[in-house]
């Protein structure tokens, strides 16, 4: 009674004794939790989202300290095309609402934060989205019920033990706990979260930053001009996002040290484990970079002049001199202590480790109906795409969304069918605009599943690529008769830290060369039938699908514009119907004529237009632009001669005059032949 | 090996010559001497035929002519020829006679083998063969009966082998072949000639068409026993001087050649003389049996190919071990196929199967067609994309149409007149073309009031679009006042749009107050603005009472909108109207256009759908002229077509009974129409398939379009009237005419291959290929080593080395090339490295 009492209405959680009850719960009120709240508003189920702050996005409301967000807010892209806009819009999240474009909240390349967190205020507001704030879970449990929909409910307690129960749950608390690296003396080393941001509180200052990623390089930034030097060290080789081709890595808005020490202007990189650093403070406060080998047996409260410096063995040590501060720049991770072992939520592996371990479907490996979402779940395609970073997630947040409204509400994914003619503009249509599987390259893909015949088929936009063999039960679609999984990539081998991504001829521009593509471009995968779990499995590790029966590259382009008729659609068109195995032309009506009187059978142009009449009549201008391609017959010059011949019995015509009229006659024959018998051999 | 070749040539060339020569050159070599001259030039063992003649002797003229003309024939055989001319005086044994003047004598020396009569010289083939038959008496046996044949081929046994031919008659081009192979060969072999067809019913040629001549090659010198029949190999091919110098050069060689070399270095007389060449693989272990298997099929394949054994042991072949015959083709560059065949059958079916000879033969050409395919690729074979494409610097006059955004489009859903919208696509070639036809409707809609033309570009727009509900493009929608919309869905042209737009305007259909109304409906009378796209009017006439039809009907009405006019009556009176009719309430009264006549149906069925289907099928003309527009609305009756086509109009009086054929119950069995091929040119490519020689015009053709796809044409001399086509029709059912063609069966089938980018991968990076078949359950074939090779440029900086790539790229002057292919042009990036 309670339940259907309190459904959808939050002040009664104050009142109701019992465990408030919801179908999902979302934790966090950040850019995918407030994503995953639009779309279950916009399927009208009963959600909330909980967030322990006042408002929504607090991370943003510290974070980046210095406030300049590296996401690209581009105001211009000479297109009217509000999804292919989306290419280059990293900030706003999926809606309907127009008025919830970031441009609209920011006119900056690399906008504040702050313009992110009154975006974010907006979107929650404006939408109407059911957000608790003020509410910080600090414990998850679960609670077995056979009658749940996962067979046990989440029971959630909030900082005021309030318990709440939910049929799913959505984690979208990002991460935000700070990577910490203990070593001895790590107790002088300043935290990324609390230090200064003030350049003046380094004037003149020797510092040493550890860490390289881009919340290191935007710390050394900040204070380039005014330190004496500054150095870097980390375990890893810096990493390029230019070169790499992954947003995550180091941007080029950032790295400014990199110029002062190439040019040799004082600052530098070092690589080193952070695990056998040791720091010593000396007696002026400065701070001395040792191993902690040398530390092995002795206090470091000992005194400085006790312990070993790596100078007094090799006395060109390269960190020898000594540094005024310390900064810990090493990002941040998951928080897992909110949840009960039972849950089992359990770190990934590697580097990986700062993200829960979940499937590609999102789904914790762990817990059935625990999803991660946003930051979180960027595990599934870490230091490949953009799942870690809004302009990514917000698309595998609705791509959760729909499998779960498969799962729980019988919606099955969205799909338009079409005739099978418009098999090659649907394919152009999508890779040309759609935003999902531009940003999320290789990871969500639009799926063709054919029907019967191949006489027409159904269209899923942006399906996640790692659950393709369990398709027909995570969307509720068929897939019986084949299908089609149309993703973008770059290059095998382009992308890397070490590659060099400018050398001459790192393009290509013939469609025939298409699969050594570089940059990203559109990749066709044709299966007879669902790959199966075991060949997802054994698939090569960098590769985003096992083995198709047929593949096709388009070949990749200098404006991302795959329209042109030769280069880019017909190959397209030829690949598909040799898939296929028919003939996915366009004809004019008068071709369409031809065939129904001439041949038994029509191609699906004609048989799914003209024949319903609906034929293309065209133009004579046109029709003469293809009798001139010799595509097409022009019967009506031949007339004249076709009269001759036809009834030359009538009378004796002039022998001279006949043979002219034949040659003209005969002459545009063998074009259309070729058209009409192409493949008759 | 090529010496002997040329030397096969050399010797073929002469017989070549000999035989074919002596027709090109003038008579001049004729001799002509006195009688003492031409005795006195006798030389022993030489060969004359001499001609005796006085002067002006008018009868022998045209023997004289043959006489010259088969001169230099017979000096290849050395055999001289000379006219002699006999003094008037003269009355010796040659000159005297006037009997002897007719005939010509054939002396060896000064020895007269043989007279002819000059009548069995008519010609240079009955010269030559005569001629020879005489001066080869010794070398070639005529037979008459089997006996004698009998016995010549039992003395020959264990010493020669036989030529036995048979020729329907002497002097003709085919006994000259066999002669003159004869004067080449009769020392090597026996020839026998026979001209009684009785002897070719021996068992041992069971096929004995006596119309034509015949030889048989007899292996008589490896009998070793009387009792034992000699094998005997008929020749094929028809007999000529070549075909039988091509046999008897097979019946010469070798029967199973031992090759201990590269197969694809070895040639035979078979290869030379164009035929194929089978290998029998051979190991040292099974030769025995080997050597017995290569006779065996060398004798069934004798004249037909060369057998040959190929010791594997000797060569290092490079083919599976399985592999036991191999074919090697005469022509050059045929590589040859290694196969695993069960049986001797096979061995022989494969080389007796022109087929599938042919198919191997064309493996070659198909890999060259292949490459030309691919060359076609990238050329565009879509016409209208073609089409779209060549006109795209054209700037289409588009100032009547407005374009519409995602900003303005619903103020201009506001407006208040009619918009049309034509959702597009500005890259599809499709939405395009349309989009041309859609500029042309201006033209068309000239003066019409309140309709605005419009078009959204969903490349630009794509919310508008989706919005709209637009999935396919292109789309054209009219949306009415009031906001109803209502798709396109005919034509895609310019005047059967404007039609639509401008019968689209009146409600659909229209409610008519009293009977006068109605009348005049029927009669034509209708709003000014409709008169130039008036087709046939309907008018449904319902009852009060009959509300459920009359919902149907309107229902039908608005799916109707833009394709027919349709009228409504409804009041107290309409039985009344009906009745004029012969109908009751609910009916459909139908005038068509032109006639006058009014034609009352009743409304048995009820649903909208069945009303729609109802009135469309009423709609179509008894005896229609068939265009490239109406076409779809015939075909979707599925029935045969009856069909005239004419360059021009058609007759009256075909006119007439076709359509009393028309007419005929049961209606529309089959559509009778006609086709002008001067409204629709396109009709002469109909023609021209259905015809290979273009029949006179007009004609009436029988086509079942929907079953088979048999053509059948009017006999043309019969005039067309209804009881000569419709016992005409009867016979073609009862099947006893013969179509003049049948409508291909063909699939459409891809039109060329895609790239097959797969296999290049499979090259290139094999570990994508190799993972992943291991882990599918049925692997690809794998790719003979080297095949895929030519077909995947692999790109010779590999991106594994990125360095190795940079060092090639730094030549001068590139500077865009491999950042904006675009820019530099279309050179192939692997060939510039």
């Amino acid at each position: 009674l309670s339940v259907a009492l309190c459904a959808g209405a939050m002040r009664c959680a104050a009142t109701s004794a019992a465990s408030l009850h919801h179908d999902y719960c979302v934790i966090g009120a950040g850019p995918s939790g407030l994503q995953m709240a639009y779309f279950l508003q916009r399927a009208g189920r009963d959600y909330v989202v909980f967030e322990r702050g006042h408002v929504p996005g607090s991370f943003f409301a510290l974070y980046p300290r210095h406030r300049k967000l590296i996401s690209i807010n581009k105001q211009y892209t000479g297109k009217s095309n509000s999804e292919f806009n989306l290419r280059h819009d990293w900030n706003s999240l999926l809606s309907h609402d127009r008025r919830l474009l970031f441009r609209r909240y920011s006119h900056d390349f690399f906008p504040h934060a702050d313009a992110m967190v009154r975006y974010l205020e907006d979107f929650a507001a404006l939408l109407e989205l059911q957000v608790q704030y003020n509410t910080a879970i600090i414990h998850v449990t679960l609670d077995a019920d056979p009658e749940a929909w996962n067979g046990h409910y989440f029971v959630l307690t909030d900082q005021n033990r309030q318990k709440y129960k939910c049929s799913s749950l959505l984690v979208a608390t990002g991460t935000w706990v700070p990577n910490v690296v203990n070593f001895p003396g790590s107790e002088y080393v300043e935290g990324y979260e609390t230090v200064s941001i003030n350049p003046e509180d380094f004037a003149g200052q020797t510092v040493l930053i550890l860490g390289r990623g881009n919340s290191a390089f935007e710390t050394a930034e900040n204070i380039l001009g005014v330190t004496n030097f500054i150095h870097m060290v980390s375990r890893s080789r810096v990493r390029l996002s230019w070169a790499t081709h992954y947003v995550g890595d180091l941007r080029a808005i950032n790295n400014g040290l990199l110029d002062t020490y190439q040019l040799k202007s004082l600052d530098g990189l070092l690589e080193g484990d952070l695990e056998d650093l040791a720091i010593v403070k000396d007696k002026k406060g400065k701070l001395h970079i040792t191993l902690r080998y040398y530390l092995e047996n002795r206090n470091t409260s000992a005194g400085i002049d006790s312990i070993t410096l790596p100078q007094d063995e090799l006395d060109n040590f390269a960190t020898r001199a000594p540094y005024d501060r310390v900064i810990r720049c090493l990002g941040w991770k998951f928080d897992f202590a909110i949840y009960n072992r039972s849950l089992r939520l359990m770190p990934g592996k590697g580097n990986k480790n700062k993200y829960p371990q979940i499937k590609p479907n999102y789904e914790s490996r762990g817990t059935r109906g625990l999803f991660v979402l946003g930051t979180a779940s960027h595990s599934v395609d870490f230091r490949k795409s953009a799942g870690g970073f809004i302009h990514g997630f917000r698309y595998t947040t609705r791509a959760v969304h729909r499998l779960l409204e498969n799962r729980h509400h019988g919606v099955p994914w969205p799909s338009t069918v079409y005739p099978i003619t418009q098999l090659t503009n649907s394919i152009i249509k999508r890779v040309n605009e759609a935003s999902g599987l531009y940003q999320m390259f290789s990871v969500l893909a639009d799926i063709i599943l054919l029907r019967e015949n191949a006489t027409a088929f159904e269209y899923l936009e942006e399906y996640p690529t790692g659950v393709l063999a369990e398709l027909e039960t995570q969307t509720g679609r068929k897939a019986a008769n084949g299908l089609f999984v149309i993703i973008m990539e770059y290059g095998k081998n382009f992308s890397g830290a070490d590659k060099d991504v400018f050398y001459y001829n790192r393009a290509v521009g013939e469609a025939q060369h298409a699969w050594q593509s570089n940059f990203l471009h559109p990749v066709i995968y044709y299966y007879k039938r669902l790959p199966t779990e075991r060949e997802m499995r054994l698939c090569p590790p960098d590769w985003p699908l096992p083995r198709p029966d047929a593949i096709h590259h388009i070949v990749e382009d200098f404006l991302t514009d795959w329209t042109a008729p030769n280069a880019h659609i017909l190959p397209l068109r030829r690949f598909l119907e040799n898939c296929l195995g028919t003939d996915l032309r366009n004809f004019f009506a008068e071709s369409c004529f031809l065939f129904a009187f001439t041949r038994q059978k029509l191609p699906p142009f004609c048989q799914q237009g003209y024949i319903r009449m609906q034929g293309l009549v065209g133009t004579r201008r046109l029709q003469g632009h293809a009798m001139e391609a010799g595509l097409l017959e022009n019967y009506t010059v031949t007339d004249f001669a076709g009269d001759k011949l036809l009834s030359s019995h009538e009378g004796s015509q002039d022998q001279d005059h006949t043979v002219i009229t034949r040659q003209d006659h005969t002459m545009p024959v063998r074009p259309l032949q070729h058209v009409v018998n192409a493949k008759d051999e | 090996m090529s010496t002997q070749r040329d030397g096969w040539i050399c010797s073929f060339a002469l017989l070549f010559c000999a035989a074919s020569l002596p027709m090109l050159a003038k008579a001049s070599l004729l001799q002509e001497l006195g009688p003492q001259e031409y005795f006195s030039s006798l030389q022993a063992g030489r060969a004359s035929l001499a001609f005796f003649s006085r002067s002006a002797s008018p009868g022998a003229q045209p023997f004289l002519e043959q006489i010259e003309n088969s001169v230099e024939a017979l000096q290849d055989y050395g055999i001289s020829v000379v006219k002699v001319n006999c003094p008037k005086e003269d009355t010796s044994r040659y000159c005297g006679k006037e009997n002897a003047l007719r005939k010509a004598y054939l002396f060896r020396g000064n020895m007269l083998l043989r007279e002819f009569p000059t009548d069995a010289l008519f010609d240079v083939n009955s010269i030559v063969a005569n001629v020879l038959f005489a001066l080869l008496f010794n070398e070639v046996k005529y037979v008459e009966t089997m006996a004698d044949l009998q016995n010549i081929e039992n003395s020959l046994k264990g010493k020669s082998n036989m030529v036995f031919a048979y020729v329907p008659a002497t002097g003709t081009a085919e006994h000259r072949a066999v002669m003159e192979a004869a004067f080449v060969y009769g020392t090597a072999h026996q020839f026998v000639l026979t001209t009684e067809a009785t002897l070719m019913k021996d068992p041992g040629y069971d096929d004995p068409d006596v119309s034509s001549a015949r030889l048989l090659f007899c292996h008589c010198q490896q009998v070793p026993e009387l009792a034992q029949p000699c094998r005997r190999t008929p020749m094929e091919q028809p007999v000529t001087l070549l075909n039988v110098h091509r046999h008897l050069k097979l019946m010469g060689a070798p029967l199973v050649t031992e090759v201990a070399e590269d197969p694809e270095k070895v040639s035979t007389v078979h290869l030379q003389l164009g035929l194929p060449l089978v290998f029998i693989l051979s190991q040292k272990e099974t030769y025995e049996a080997d050597r017995r298997t290569a006779e065996f099929v060398a004798w069934q394949l004798l004249g037909k190919a060369g057998v040959a054994i190929l010791h594997r042991d000797a060569v290092d072949l490079n083919v599976l071990l399985r592999s036991n015959v191999a074919l090697k083709m005469p022509h050059e560059g045929v590589p040859i196929k290694y196969l695993v065949l069960e049986d001797t059958d096979e061995v022989i079916s494969l080389v007796e199967d022109k087929s599938k000879l042919e198919q191997i033969q064309e493996d070659k050409d198909e890999e060259e067609e292949d490459e030309k395919e691919n060359d076609n690729q990238d050329i565009q074979d879509d016409q209208v994309v073609e089409a779209v494409s060549r006109d795209r610097k054209r700037e289409l006059p588009l100032e009547q149409i407005l374009t519409l955004t995602e900003e303005t489009f619903p103020s201009a859903m506001l407006d208040p007149a009619r918009l049309v919208v034509l959702f597009y696509a500005s890259w599809e070639a499709v939405s395009l073309a349309v989009l041309r036809s859609y500029v042309e409707v201006t033209d068309h809609l000239q003066g019409t009031e309140g309709v605005l033309l419009s078009k959204v570009n969903c490349w630009d727009w794509p919310g508008v679009c989706t919005k709209e509900n637009v999935t396919q493009f292109p789309t054209i929608r009219i949306y009415q006042k009031g906001g109803r919309a209502l798709t396109y869905d005919g034509m895609l042209g310019s005047e059967e749009l404007a039609s639509f737009i401008v019968l689209s305007q009146v409600s659909c259909p229209l409610k008519l107050a009293t009977v006068e109304e109605a009348e005049g409906y029927l009669r034509g009378e209708l709003p000014p603005e409709l008169s130039s796209y008036r087709h046939a009017s309907v008018l449904g006439v319902f009852s009060k009472a009959t509300s459920a039809a009359r919902e149907a009907f309107l229902e039908a009405g608005s799916s109707l909108s833009g394709h027919v006019t349709l009228g409504m009556y409804f009041e107290d009176d309409a039985l009344a109207l009906s009745r004029k009719y012969a109908v009751s309430p609910p009916a459909l009264l139908l005038a068509r256009s032109g006639d006058g006549s009014v034609e009352g149906i009743a409304l048995s069925k009820q649903s909208a759908q069945d009303i729609v289907h109802m009135i469309r099928h009423e709609l179509l003309d008894t005896f229609p002229e068939i265009t490239v527009q109406n076409l779809p609305r015939y075909l979707q009756l599925g029935r045969p077509f009856l069909i005239m086509f004419s360059n021009g109009d058609i007759g009256q009086m075909e006119s007439e009974e076709l359509l009393k054929l028309a007419k005929r119950r049961p209606r529309r069995a089959f559509v009778t129409c006609w086709l002008n091929l001067k409204n629709t040119p396109v009709g002469h490519g109909i023609l021209k398939t259905y015809f290979t020689t273009l029949p006179s015009l007009p004609v009436l053709v029988w086509v079942n379009l929907h079953a088979g796809g048999q053509v059948f044409a009017f006999p043309p001399g019969r005039s067309v009237t209804e009881t000569n086509v419709l016992s005409w029709l009867e016979k073609l059912k009862a099947g006893s005419e013969i179509p003049s063609s049948t409508l291909s069966e063909e699939d459409w089938k891809p039109p060329l291959p895609a790239y097959n980018f797969l296999q290049m991968m499979e090259t290139a990076v094999p570990e994508f290929t190799l993972r992943a078949s291991y882990g599918r359950g049925d692997p690809q074939e794998p790719q003979p080593p080297g095949s895929s090779e030519e077909k995947a440029p692999i790109r010779e900086e590999q991106p594994e080395e990125p360095g190795v790539a940079a060092e090639k790229g730094q030549s001068p002057g590139r500077d865009l090339r491999g950042t904006a292919p675009r820019l530099a042009g279309r050179e192939k990036r692997h060939s510039e490295l």
